[in-house]
């Protein structure tokens, strides 16, 4: 009877231990749940109004285009036995090669932005072009199209060697004004483009250097800095 | 208990969660852009609408683009208030384990 007695009282306590774990499992699982929740809102709430799928590694290959780029054109200009600090003697044929350049960079970086970012929408399961893309793209194209215009302006007055400046910053001012619509890193990218586009206006003859550093090494440390953030994790 | 009470039974599917994540961010969004958002069926976006517009959380509205119809969703203010009351809660849940 002495036994009997123990062994209710055993089960009697194993009954409220396990009782205690299913409590502890269902409270746990209640807080996972409402975790995921929180997750969800926030996700809905960031898809419907910003750009999410920007790709952190397109950014780190046109970083490198860039670099290719102004490599090219380095070893271009040193071709023509011609430092580039200001007073050169331009031919035709450099400013041929030396417009061709970017404008490659420029075209296959497009293309590598747009099809790294539909993978990304992809993968993200969000739609790849909806209000908020357009929105980002808009809003970047205007101060892209009026930087352009400058440009075109600089060289008609044949201010060659503001260009470099000028393409940095008005490439900075509409990634800032991007990141409205998008990740908001891309801001603190925009203003850092900015900086070196007026480093670079205040120390002319470099530009190829200043191109060098904003388009190809602070895409590359943004897009890694980016791919990490949002693109390993999952 | 009271934090309990004001997880709002309204709310918890995923897909009225997203609804209202959406339509409290935003002014007017309409039935396509929704359903590619949340990733749902038509079917189920309709019933899960409709639950929310039962309880006056969302309004619809009913337009014509050209001779498309076109539906679109905005969010009420008592919606509005619901859903930041059932965020408040979700929070304090987690806060509090």
């Amino acid at each position: 009877m002495q036994f009997l007695k123990k062994l209710k009282r055993l089960k009697y306590y194993l009954e409220g231990y396990v009782n205690l774990i299913t409590l502890k499992n269902k409270v746990l699982f209640m807080s996972n749940k409402h975790h995921q929740d929180i997750t969800h809102i926030r996700k809905m709430m960031e898809g419907s109004t910003k750009f999410m799928s920007l790709s952190g590694l397109s950014g780190i290959f046109i970083g490198l285009y860039a670099i290719i780029g102004a490599i090219l054109a380095y070893f271009i200009v040193q071709d023509h036995f011609i430092a580039y600090n200001g007073h050169i003697r331009i031919t035709k044929d450099i400013i041929k090669q030396m417009f061709a350049i970017p404008l490659g960079v420029l075209l296959l970086s497009l293309a590598t932005a747009y099809v790294l970012s539909k993978r990304k929408a992809k993968k993200q399961q969000f739609p790849f072009w909806n209000k908020t893309a357009k929105k980002m793209i808009i809003n970047m194209a205007i101060p892209l199209a009026i930087g352009g215009i400058v440009v075109l302006g600089l060289i008609y007055h044949r201010y060659y060697i503001l260009i470099p400046a000028a393409t940095l910053l008005f490439y900075g001012l509409a990634l800032i004004n991007a990141s409205h619509y998008t990740l908001k890193e891309i801001k603190g990218l925009g203003i850092v483009q900015s900086c070196i586009g007026l480093l670079s206006l205040f120390d002319l003859g470099y530009g190829i250097v200043y191109w060098a550093i904003g388009f190809g090494l602070m895409h590359i440390v943004y897009g890694i800095y980016i791919y990490f953030k949002y693109e390993r994790i999952r | 208990m009271g934090k309990i009470d004001q997880i709002n039974k309204a709310f918890e599917s995923r897909v009225r969660l997203g609804i209202m994540s959406v339509l409290v961010v935003n002014d007017w969004v309409d039935y396509k852009e929704m359903k590619e958002l949340l990733g749902v069926t038509d079917g189920n976006l309709a019933s899960h609408i409709s639950a929310l517009e039962k309880k006056e959380f969302v309004t619809v509205r009913k337009a014509f683009i050209g001779k498309k119809p076109n539906t679109s969703y905005a969010c009420t203010k008592k919606g509005k208030e619901a859903f930041e009351e059932h965020i408040n809660a979700l929070e304090k849940l987690i806060k509090g384990i």
